[in-house]
């Protein structure tokens, strides 16, 4: 099932459909239609008497209407009686269905007691998906609420008493070879994901880990992604045992790159990982020393 | 555009991810460098490139991309065609060359990724 799908059986008719409804009565004629019509730029409307709904007339009546010259035919002897009612606490799903059954193009909406409360056309419908859809996507996307969607993760850090908490997570990553590469950052990804860690910090996670395991697997003889999860951040570590660095100033320069013809055959190598490592992280610091190895620290605020 | 349109449309061969092709291609990209993808691609864009082994699965998890296609008719290992399933990737094969192809989906409508 779609994404809007599901919103259909989340919305209700009242809350899409526009309240801002005119009327005409049956025995007002169809020049007087046309100027209500024209003067409010819509297609049709409901026609009342008495406060009770008695059918609709449209656009297509009007012209009908003209074509046989009966302009100044009443309202009652042109409009549909047969008229297909929703309830405003109706779901959308429901009216979506009478849409493509009836194929009118604007449904009077009533309370329960019968009253006319509304009017609702397919462009409600799809204006107000479009709304519910936006309102959906900003609490996905948005970074300032982080710490109410991370349901998980907030639930342990609440259930947890201690003055300080943090746990870590290990993954190893074999040198020398880009056979296994990036099963770490994926790994660890889904792990946040499941922690409830979301889309943005995620995807900026993934891609600093990434990075770094592909060093890893490229450059050295293997090593160990270590992901430290506080409450407020997460710290990811590249450690592994040499060979090192010996120009870390250099290494950090775009562009700039020792990789051998099998690591650049695969599409690596080009001089930019810890350049995007640097671009992804809030603050990254690379150590190393020849032979024994290098450490490079990247950390991630949960809410920047 | 969806991905299903532009299989239609170019005669692309769907290696994995059918079951995905309603997705959106918000934006293309074409690059070999994996690093350049990584910085460079958004979610939702779809990636043109030549490289056939499954790193570039990876690429295009970690950036939400919304698919992949091979150009020159370059078919996936089999590596990569386990992972995308796995992940849920479409890879699509295209016979044309990268800049054909590019030209092409560029007239269709796609623009490039934002570069940032």
């Amino acid at each position: 099932m779609t994404k809007t799908q599901e919103m259909a059986y989340e919305i209700t008719v009242g809350e899409v459909m526009s309240t801002t409804i005119f009327t005409i009565r049956p025995d007002q004629t169809m020049a007087d239609l046309s100027l209500l019509l024209r003067d409010n730029r819509i297609s049709g409307t409901p026609v009342v008497e008495n406060g009770k709904l008695v059918g609709m007339v449209s656009m297509a009546d009007l012209v009908n209407a003209l074509g046989n010259n009966e302009i100044n035919a009443f309202v009652r002897d042109k409009m549909t009686r047969t008229v297909e009612c929703l309830y405003s606490d109706e779901l959308l799903v429901h009216c979506l269905a009478k849409f493509s059954k009836y194929r009118f193009r604007r449904y009077p909406v009533l309370d329960h007691n019968e009253q006319l409360v509304g009017i609702l056309t397919k462009g409600n419908v799809v204006e107000g998906l479009l709304k519910k859809l936006e309102i959906e996507y900003t609490q996905t996307e948005s970074k300032v609420n982080e710490d109410d969607q991370r349901p998980a993760m907030s639930q342990l850090f609440q259930d947890v008493i201690a003055d300080e908490i943090s746990f870590c997570l290990k993954y190893y990553v074999e040198g020398q070879t880009l056979k296994s590469a990036g099963k770490a950052a994926s790994e660890l990804k889904n792990a946040l994901k499941k922690l409830g860690v979301t889309a943005p910090t995620l995807r900026r996670i993934g891609v600093a880990t990434y990075e770094a395991e592909i060093n890893l697997a490229s450059y050295t003889t293997g090593g160990e992604i270590l992901a430290q999860i506080d409450k407020g951040w997460i710290i990811v570590q590249a450690i592994d045992n040499g060979p090192g660095i010996p120009d870390v100033e250099r290494a950090m320069q775009p562009g700039y790159s020792t990789a051998p013809d099998w690591v650049r055959e695969l599409g690596f190598g080009a001089g930019m990982g810890l350049v995007n490592m640097r671009k992804c992280s809030d603050e990254m610091n690379l150590t190393s020393s020849v032979p024994e190895g290098t450490r490079l620290t990247m950390k991630f605020y949960f809410t920047s | 555009m969806k991905l299903s349109d532009l299989v239609k449309e170019f005669g692309l061969e769907v290696k994995t991810g059918s079951g995905h092709l309603d997705r959106e291609a918000t934006s293309g990209y074409v690059s070999d460098l994996l690093s350049d993808v990584l910085a460079h691609a958004d979610e939702g864009t779809l990636w043109v490139t030549l490289h056939i082994h499954q790193n570039i699965v990876a690429v295009a998890s970690h950036k939400d991309l919304s698919g992949i296609i091979l150009v020159q008719g370059r078919q996936p290992e089999k590596d990569t065609i386990a992972k995308a399933e796995e992940e849920g990737i479409p890879v699509m094969v295209s016979g044309l060359s990268a800049f054909e192809l590019v030209g092409r989906l560029y007239k269709a409508g796609i623009r490039g990724a934002e570069a940032h």
